[in-house]
């Protein structure tokens, strides 16, 4: 169990690198990220596409070389060594399988790179299979491989190796959606068992809350936010990460020059609300939806700082009839609101807001 | 070893690494680009200077001159035989655009049963040399009577320029998704206003990947030149430079040379502008069909 | 709802054929006319002098047999075919390492690694005529002052060296082309597949020879291919830089051909020595696009 850490990380790609890569111009991927991941920890990269976050694994990986700023693996600065010499281990998006070898050798392949000796290779890609339950397999070519098989393959290549570190790059995007839940439940499960640090990148919300142990939010190749997803989630360090995180995202109601959030599931109807500490408004109902049982009420509040248009969730188990067409009083709890400040988008103090 | 020595060891082989490729890049320009770097100093350089045995054949031991450039130009008829090669060569682009286009999207789009077979057959037929068939095809030029004529190898190059073409084109009409397509034909235009309203535009830097392409080859071909035509005026740069700049055993070296640079740089130099597409082109082609 | 109906212009079936028959007939107008016209007058007695029509059966082919120089062109066509192959493929592959690899002056360096190819190949060789000659070549002269030699080699004037010096043009021109070829294998191995090697802690000759090259097999054969090919039927370089020459020591089979049919003006036998072109080369098609598949297969 190692820790990774990486300090005032910069990483600019000229236009010359750029072009080849598809865009324009010269682009700070990464623009000072200080970030840690402690021993044995589960941290995910959080983050809209573009923010860098995959440029952040590919440093640490060493595919990348920062611009400025230090990598540092088990404490020790490891810029400018090459991915060999990094004990990491990463499960590309692609998985990155090499097509011309069976999955036995896919599996082997680090190791003969680190001239393992054979009765090694053997015990150690059997041990690999047996735990992700690919024994049957072994002799095939990837092109054989379902999608979860592959992904399985490749990161029984990936654990072969011993690593220090587990990058794992976007590795259920290229699953369906409904393979995607089991193999998030296993790389869970996966990752308890061997206990390997693990920097895990991802654009999907579900994912991040459910595997990481911390989530850290980024844009613009910057971390807005650090956190576990319980504090992500309910203390978000600014409106991109409120309004990121959550679906449907915090609604933001400007109120002077703060900008008050709420979560919508946390706009209910006045009557269900507890009245000793609540903040009540009035929501012009627009229109509603319902998604698995939940209502989703679509309409603008008025009452507690500009008319804007918000959505709450009401949970099944509420039946307050709403009528769209008609106003309705909702209310959220005191201690559910959180403050902005409205131009520069950070946390900012409460504003007393009284109830009237 | 300590992290510290590692570091330094692997920035050591970091710097080797890209010394080693600087080296090794101006080795491998330096051994295709040789003969022609030494033409360009030989074509400036005076008589006495070319012809001692003993001079430094890389430097000018004599003060350069242009005297024999400006022969080239003035007093062979080098001039001609650019402009005839640049007459063929569009001609002979034109007439393989006419051709290749129509077919490959035949072959890339209209989705036949005989589309990939018969897209591998035309790309063998490149694979025929004009030595097999130069005797033949100059009986044919004769039946023709276009011997003697450029005209024997504008009918005659499109044989070369046409299966390279077709196979280039095939893979950049592949590139451009089928939606688009449909979308024009479900606004009203036919399958053939489709392709020409909606495809075309989309895959005209791979036309000019293939026109650039086509003329190149055309520019380099020999064999049929040389069999068709043997009148100087009618003689294109590939084979009149070779045949009428030597009289005899009289090589007019300097201009030779000349010729030589004059004409590959340019070809050179387009040739690379375009470089990275036809790599895309030949590997789409050779991927999907 | 108009009242329109489908043209021509939209019966796929009709419109496939339309667009693809130009080609085709013009293809089978001026290759596959003037193919199977070399085949009839390879068993004729037709000169550039006496163009009328004679059948003489297998007459051509018992005078070519009988020849010693068409044996000789034949062994020099795969000697030179099979040399400059090898050479092409590995110098191809190196040079196309160099040209997907990223630094500074990278456009320069690819033009001039390009010149070989794009220059025309009779103006080429003839530079390669005065980089040889048997007095003034600057390689000679750079070697006698090296010390390496006393006098001139005159490269084109032994039978040995003027084969190598054949060999090593034909390589230099065709090198450049394989590279364009092995290039755009390697280009389409998907980036994520190198670096993997890489994070698995792959050096950069395990992956050259593990991953690079097993992925991009097919299209070194194809580069190969076209090597070969081009090369097998190839006359320029010998025709221009020694004229098949000293005494027959770099005739191939396409120069000879040129030769005895056009300069010599025996049609019948100048297309009976082109004729065995074809079978070797068909020969050797069909086993490097039946390796290729082989390859793609797996």
């Amino acid at each position: 169990m190692k820790t990774v850490e990486v300090r005032a990380l910069v990483k600019t790609f000229d236009g010359h690198l750029r072009k080849r890569r598809g865009k324009a111009d010269t682009v700070r991927a990464l623009d000072g990220v200080d970030l840690a991941a402690g021993p044995g920890e589960y941290l995910v990269l959080l983050g809209p596409s573009g923010c860098g976050k995959t440029t952040l694994l590919r440093t640490i990986a060493g595919l990348e070389r920062p611009t400025e700023g230090e990598v540092l693996i088990d404490g020790q600065v490891v810029n400018g060594l090459p991915p060999r010499v990094r004990q990491i281990a990463m499960v590309f998006q692609s998985y990155a399988l090499y097509p011309h070898k069976t999955v036995m050798d896919n599996i082997v392949f680090p190791l003969r790179a680190e001239k393992a000796p054979k009765e090694t290779r053997e015990r150690k890609a059997r041990w690999a299979a047996g735990l992700l339950e690919i024994e049957p397999l072994l002799g095939r070519k990837p092109r054989q491989l379902s999608g979860g098989e592959r992904q399985r393959v490749a990161l029984a290549r990936a654990l072969v190796r011993d690593p220090a570190v587990f990058l794992l790059d976007e590795p259920l995007s290229n699953l369906d959606a409904k393979m995607r839940a089991t193999a998030r439940d296993e790389l869970k499960r996966f990752q308890q068992q061997i206990g390997t640090t693990t920097i895990y990148v991802t654009h999907d919300q579900a994912e991040a809350m459910g595997l990481g142990d911390r989530i850290a939010v980024l844009e613009r190749g910057r971390v807005r936010q650090v956190g576990t997803p319980v504090e992500v989630y309910d203390d978000p360090a600014d409106t991109f990460v409120a309004t990121f995180i959550g679906s449907p995202p915090m609604n933001l109601v400007r109120r002077g020059d703060r900008l008050v959030g709420f979560r919508p599931e946390h706009l209910l109807p006045a009557e269900s609300v507890p009245q000793d500490a609540r903040i009540t408004m009035t929501l012009q109902v627009e229109r509603m939806e319902y998604l698995s049982g939940d209502r989703h009420v679509y309409g603008t509040v008025t009452g507690l700082g500009d008319a804007t248009r918000v959505i709450a969730r009401l949970p099944a188990t509420l039946d307050t009839p709403i009528t769209p067409g008609e106003p309705h009083e909702f209310a959220v709890p005191a201690g559910r609101l959180r403050f902005f400040d409205a131009d520069a988008g950070t946390r900012a103090p409460a504003v007393p807001i009284g109830d009237r | 070893m300590t992290n510290e020595a590692l570091r330094r060891r692997y920035a050591r082989r970091h710097v080797a690494a890209r010394c080693g490729l600087y080296a090794a890049a101006v080795l491998s320009a330096l051994v295709c680009a040789l003969p022609f770097l030494w033409s360009l100093v030989s074509a400036f350089k005076q008589n006495r200077d070319l012809y001692d045995p003993e001079s430094n054949p890389f430097a000018f031991n004599e003060p350069a001159t242009p005297d024999h450039v400006t022969f080239l130009f003035a007093d062979t008829p080098f001039p001609t035989f650019v402009l005839n090669t640049l007459l063929v060569g569009g001609a002979v682009v034109l007439l393989t655009l006419a051709l290749a286009l129509p077919a490959a999207y035949s072959l890339a789009r209209l989705n036949r049963p005989w589309g990939t077979p018969m897209g591998i057959a035309i790309f063998l037929v490149y694979l025929v040399p004009p030595s097999l068939l130069f005797l033949s095809l100059t009986r044919v030029v004769v039946a023709l009577g276009l011997e003697d004529s450029l005209w024997s190898m504008i009918v005659v190059y499109p044989t070369i320029t046409v299966p390279v073409s077709v196979w280039l084109l095939i893979g950049f009409l592949k590139a451009v998704p089928t939606d688009i397509e449909e979308q024009a034909m479900v606004d009203g235009h036919s399958r053939l206003g489709a392709f020409v309203r909606a495809v075309l535009p989309l895959v005209f830097p791979g036309l000019v990947a293939v026109v650039v392409f086509s003329f190149t080859l055309t520019a380099s071909e020999f064999v049929y030149a040389l069999a068709f035509v043997s009148s100087s005026p009618e003689m294109v740069v590939s084979t009149g430079v070779p045949t009428q700049l030597i009289r005899g055993d009289v090589f007019f070296w300097q201009s030779l040379q000349a010729a030589t640079v004059v004409t590959a740089v340019p070809i050179a130099f387009l040739f690379n502008l375009f470089l990275d597409r036809f790599v895309t082109g030949f590997t789409m082609g050779a991927v999907k069909t | 709802m108009s009242a329109r109906r489908a043209g021509l212009a939209d019966r796929d079936g009709f419109l496939a054929w339309v667009m693809l028959l130009p080609s085709v007939i013009y293809i089978l107008a001026l290759v596959g006319v003037p193919f199977l016209l070399a085949v009839a007058f390879a068993f004729s007695d037709v000169t550039t002098g006496d163009p009328s029509y004679d059948f003489v059966g297998f007459g051509n082919f018992t005078a070519v047999f009988d020849d010693g120089v068409f044996w000789r062109s034949l062994w020099n066509t795969l000697l030179f075919t099979g040399c400059s192959m090898v050479l092409i493929v590995v110098f191809g592959k190196i040079l196309a390492n160099l040209l997907i690899a990223d630094f500074h002056g990278k456009w320069l360096v690819r033009f001039l690694i390009l010149l070989p190819w794009t220059t025309p190949v009779a103006l080429s060789t003839i530079s390669w005529l005065w980089f040889l000659d048997s007095i003034y070549s600057p390689v000679d002269w750079t070697l006698r002052h090296l010390g390496l030699i006393d006098q001139n080699v005159v490269w084109l004037g032994d039978p040995n060296t003027a084969m190598l010096s054949v060999i090593l043009v034909q390589t230099w021109r065709l090198t450049p082309l394989a590279a364009v070829i092995v290039m755009a294998g390697l280009v389409a191995i998907p980036r994520d597949i190198d670096e993997a090697a890489r994070i698995d802690g792959a050096g950069f000759w395990r992956r050259m020879f593990e991953v690079t090259i097993p992925l991009s097999l097919p299209v070194i054969a194809v580069a190969a291919l076209f090597g070969a090919i081009m090369t097998f039927t190839d006359m320029t370089v010998s025709y221009v830089l020694t004229r098949g020459g000293p005494t027959h020591a770099t005739d191939v089979l396409a120069s000879w051909a040129y030769f005895r049919g056009i300069e010599g003006g025996d049609v019948g036998q100048g297309a009976a020595i082109a004729l065995f072109l074809f079978p070797i080369l068909l020969a050797g098609v069909v086993a490097i696009l039946r390796a290729v598949r082989r390859l793609e297969a797996r």
